[in-house]
């Protein structure tokens, strides 16, 4: 056993709970010094989700991906600033206060899991985890210019990350390397059967660089409206080093990117809607006024824990979910879903891996974007992924306007491998 | 479309119900007695225990904590629809049922909604005309909720506990069509279903709050729900939730139908309506309150996997369920028919029967099902208190005729009462001669002045003079009178043959 001291100084305001002196041990990850993000329970550690409604919540239980790093021999150095529950794209939708980007303060990390990027990419830790609802990892990653891998759904125990939307959330593995990327991956994954999604497919690779032959398809869409012509291109030369390095470019199509963004905005507010309907005041937070009566001090309880994201999506799902509109939406994004995994599947037969920007831009302006619709509208390229389920990675390839730009490579589900080894292969390409 | 309906102000009184009938229909919710809940490792046998001790990360709710399904919940599940011959749905989903209530931990509860365990099975009952069918519509499993707590009584407390021990329970829901015609006929039904759901090992009713039932019901003209009556106007109904009894399931329905009958008199529009069983007052209540007008928003539960059941339902072997048994009660042991269904209405008046049965089949029935059960309902006590041992014990002394029928019952009731008070109790033989019950042997041959009987005899013939002469006279029911003030003075102890054979052999002398 060592003790870890860890340096203080969070200029960038990517931890929300700190802990001074972390325990390490034995083990694939003996001595290094881990971040979690703030929606992964950690046993008596404040687990906050970046919430009011949460403040002070500390968990009796350490969630299953913290007890394997913890069985690695990691040490849990902090928990790391989010979007309040993971809504959002710029963890500027904290309780407490917007975490900066190490690559320019005056621009947001990405998010929800921008405080894990932020703590990695300013090189405060190693290694942190973060979670992908929706891209929460990866666009991130791709703003501060660290790699970040959102796992097949089912292959990372999901068992105490505090749920947003269940059925499109993975924790996944934040680092500098994709060789880090690839230790923390065979930690995090296995059967844990507390997770009755969680599937027997553990991670036992070394990445290989050697790509010649892969088939790589580039979906039009993924170069379509909205997407920065600088960032594409950036992401096209991207590209073209891996077909230098053997890979065959293959352009693709993708027609169910018209319905994804609209099957995952009414599928996760309306898991979201059910899962944060337990923040009543009754078990967290302050004792409730007795004096209320229980419907009172409920609705004051969440009008004042909650922000205005978390309650824009609350309401959004609740419509969604309602009898008369249930059909015109839950029951339509879940064919739309369907749809979006049938394109996937189809496109897997005809080529290995997907590649793609991961944003559409480079990182906004701190209280640039205050039109939530924006918001949703930069989230396009990453949720296919958490649609379908397949294992997706951003890999920095270069900057635009001086800022980072992630490449995003999708591959089929459980080929983790696979697209580890072609974010290697040009993580070696750019560095050699 | 039938215009009755639009106009509540000439609705016409309904003067005469001889051309209508009363429609009920149930769900009913039971706890499957497993060891553990429902998605959690916590132990079920939280009854005796502090509130809050039977919990942990995943019955509590707390946030990241997921649920999986304990395979025994499923199988329990799966033998009461196969008993009430149910389908086996291929495929099930679990679906979140969204509402905020303190005692829902997460907010909302886990069951199924749309596509349930098990469908389309049958119940057979006896009803109020006979052999009757009741037709199920579907069974499904879900979690309990909390309990609240309101210290000194709902109306007095400044404030609410919440205990979640209770909280993961596995629940089964049962519903039926809406095919039960009367009071009597739906707590009829709920005594089958207990029995079936006791006799298959997955339910106790005796644990308190174990069972819950919700009931609709209406008076509708005559086939108004058949095919054929399609079309009458519906006269609205009421479901009538919060019923934790099955006695206090007939008595809600009852207060419900003379309610609805008074209303229809007086030309009232029922429409439909929740109403909650006030079980202390016997009736029911309206329940106007907004939160009742629930929307539940249901959808699939994200954390768990469809169920692919039906193989395990192959598996599944049902043990003798109450009609086989009572059908072997009618040959094994030569039961009358009543007897049979009595005795088999309870597993463990079954179980009971049986292990006593070995001296007398007929004679252990009748004491089983008319003595004891009768003297059992009187004190409110269970079966379970009641050891075969001493009770076999009594049933001997009967049957060898060292204790009268009647002497046995007085024995019975004193054995009971002393359950009663301290949980124990003496022997029978112990009882017997305490209380003096031991049958008055015949000491000599009738005329002896030892014999107890013939003493006694001589002593109420002395006492009654006008009997003895009204049975000189030639009145029958004298003699009676005469063997009964015998019986009195020998408190029980004689046997009525002896009796009878003393008195007339003395009267017979004498006149």
């Amino acid at each position: 056993m060592a003790t870890l001291t860890f340096p203080q100084d969070d200029r960038y305001n990517a931890f929300i709970t700190m802990l001074d002196k972390a325990e390490t041990g034995p083990g694939k990850l003996s001595g290094i010094g881990i971040a979690i993000k703030d929606n992964i329970s950690t046993r008596g550690i404040q687990t906050t989700c970046a919430s009011r409604i949460l403040e002070g919540y500390l968990p009796p239980y350490d969630a299953h991906v913290v007890k394997l790093v913890k069985k690695a021999g990691a040490g849990i150095v902090g928990k790391t600033n989010m979007d309040e529950f993971g809504m959002g794209t710029t963890t500027e939708n904290s309780a407490f206060g917007p975490t900066k980007n190490p690559a320019d303060t005056s621009r947001v990390p990405g998010g929800s899991s921008g405080g894990s990027a932020a703590a990695v990419a300013s090189g405060m830790v190693r290694m942190a985890l973060g979670t992908d609802t929706g891209g929460s990892i990866r666009c991130p990653a791709a703003f501060c210019g660290i790699v970040g891998h959102k796992p097949t759904y089912g292959r990372v125990s999901r068992y105490g990350l505090v749920a947003y939307a269940n059925s499109l959330e993975q924790i996944g593995p934040m680092a500098r390397t994709v060789s880090d990327i690839s230790l923390l991956m065979e930690v995090l994954t296995g059967y844990d059967p507390s997770d009755s999604t969680s599937v027997n497919c553990p991670y036992a690779h070394i990445p290989d660089p050697d790509i010649r032959g892969l088939k790589i398809g580039v979906p039009e869409e993924y170069f379509g409206e909205g997407v920065d012509p600088r960032v594409a291109s950036v992401v096209w030369d991207g590209i073209s080093l891996l077909e230098r390095k053997g890979a065959d470019i293959i352009t693709c199509r993708m027609p169910s990117m018209a319905y994804a963004l609209a099957a995952y905005y009414v599928t996760c507010t309306s898991e979201a809607s059910s899962n944060l309907a337990r923040f009543d005041g009754v078990r967290y937070g302050p004792p409730a006024d007795t004096r209320q009566t229980w419907h009172e001090s409920f609705q004051e309880r969440r009008r004042d824990g909650f922000g205005t994201e978390v309650k824009r999506r609350i309401m959004l799902g609740t419509f969604a979910l309602s009898s008369g509109y249930y059909g015109k939406y839950y029951a339509k994004a879940q064919a739309a879903r369907q749809q979006v995994r049938n394109d996937f599947l189809r496109l897997f037969r005809e080529v290995d891996v997907i590649a793609g920007p991961t944003m559409p831009t480079v990182a906004f302006r701190i209280g640039e974007k205050t039109d939530p619709l924006s918001m949703y509208l930069s989230d396009i390229l990453t949720v296919p992924a958490n649609l379908a389920g397949i294992p997706a990675i951003s890999v920095p390839c270069g900057t635009s306007e001086g800022l980072p730009v992630g490449l995003q490579i999708m591959g089929p589900h459980f080929r983790d491998e696979r697209v580890i080894d072609v974010a290697y292969a040009f993580e070696q390409g750019v560095s050699r | 479309m039938t215009g009755t309906a639009d106009t509540a102000g000439q609705e016409s009184r309904v003067t005469d119900f001889s051309d209508d009938e009363v429609i009920i229909g149930l769900e009913i919710h039971c706890q499957l007695d497993t060891l553990t809940k429902l998605f959690c490792g916590c132990s079920t046998d939280y009854r005796d225990d502090g509130p809050n001790t039977h919990v942990c990360p995943i019955c509590l709710g707390l946030p990241g904590s997921l649920p999986r399904v304990n395979r025994k919940a499923i199988e329990y599940a799966l033998r009461v629809a196969k008993a009430l011959n149910c389908t086996i749905v291929e495929e099930s989903e679990f679906a979140r049922k969204n509402y905020f209530y303190p005692d829902l931990n997460k907010g909302f509860q886990i069951t199924q909604y749309d596509r349930p365990l098990a469908v389309k099975g049958y119940l057979d009952i006896e009803g109020d005309d006979g052999e009757k069918r009741v037709r199920i519509t579907r069974v499904h499993v879900e979690e309990d909720p909390g309990r609240l707590v309101h210290k000194g009584g709902a109306d007095r407390a400044k404030y609410t506990l919440v205990d979640y021990n209770r909280a993961g329970i596995p629940l089964i829901e049962i519903v039926t069509e809406p095919d039960i015609r009367s009071p009597k006929e739906a707590r009829k039904f709920l005594n089958k279903l207990r029995a079936t759901l006791e006799y298959l090992g997955v339910f106790d009713s005796e644990k308190e709050g174990s069972l819950r039932v919700d009931a609709n019901i209406s008076i509708q003209p005559r086939g108004w729900f058949d095919r054929e009556g399609k079309g009458k106007a519906d006269r609205g109904r009421a479901e009538v939730k919060n019923i934790s009894s099955y006695k206090g399931v007939e008595k809600a329905l009852t207060f419900e139908v003379t309610r609805q009958k008074n209303a229809l008199r007086r030309g009232q529009r029922l429409g439909t309506e929740t109403r909650h069983f006030v079980e202390t007052r016997g009736v029911t209540t309206s329940s106007r309150s907004k939160e009742m007008e629930q929307e539940y928003r249901y959808f699939p539960e994200p954390d768990l996997r469809p169920l692919r059941v039906c193989a395990w339902a192959d598996e599944i072997v049902l043990p003798e369920l109450p009609d086989a048994r009572r059908a072997r009660f009618l040959t094994q042991y030569g039961c009358s028919p009543i007897h049979a269904r009595t005795l088999t209405g309870d597993l463990r008046v079954a179980e009971f029967y049986e292990q006593v049965a070995g001296i007398d089949p007929v004679l252990v029935a009748t004491w089983v099902a008319d003595t004891l059960l009768g003297e059992l309902n009187y004190r409110d006590m269970s079966i379970s208190r009641v050891s075969p041992d001493w009770f076999r014990e009594l049933l001997f002394l009967v049957h060898k005729g060292n204790v009268t029928d009647k002497g046995g019952i007085e024995v019975l009731r004193s054995l009971l009462d002393q359950i009663r008070e301290s949980g124990s109790c003496e022997t029978p033989g112990a009882c017997v001669g305490r209380l003096g019950l031991r049958v008055l042997e015949r000491t000599a041959e009738t005329g002896s002045e030892d014999d107890p009987v013939v003493n006694a005899a001589r002593e109420v013939i002395a006492e009654q003079p006008q009997a003895v002469a009204d049975f000189a006279a030639g009145k029958k029911e004298a003699f009676n009178f005469l063997v009964g003030q015998v019986m009195k003075k020998t408190r029980g102890r004689a046997k009525p043959a002896d009796v009878n054979q003393v008195l007339s052999g003395i009267l017979g002398k004498e006149g």
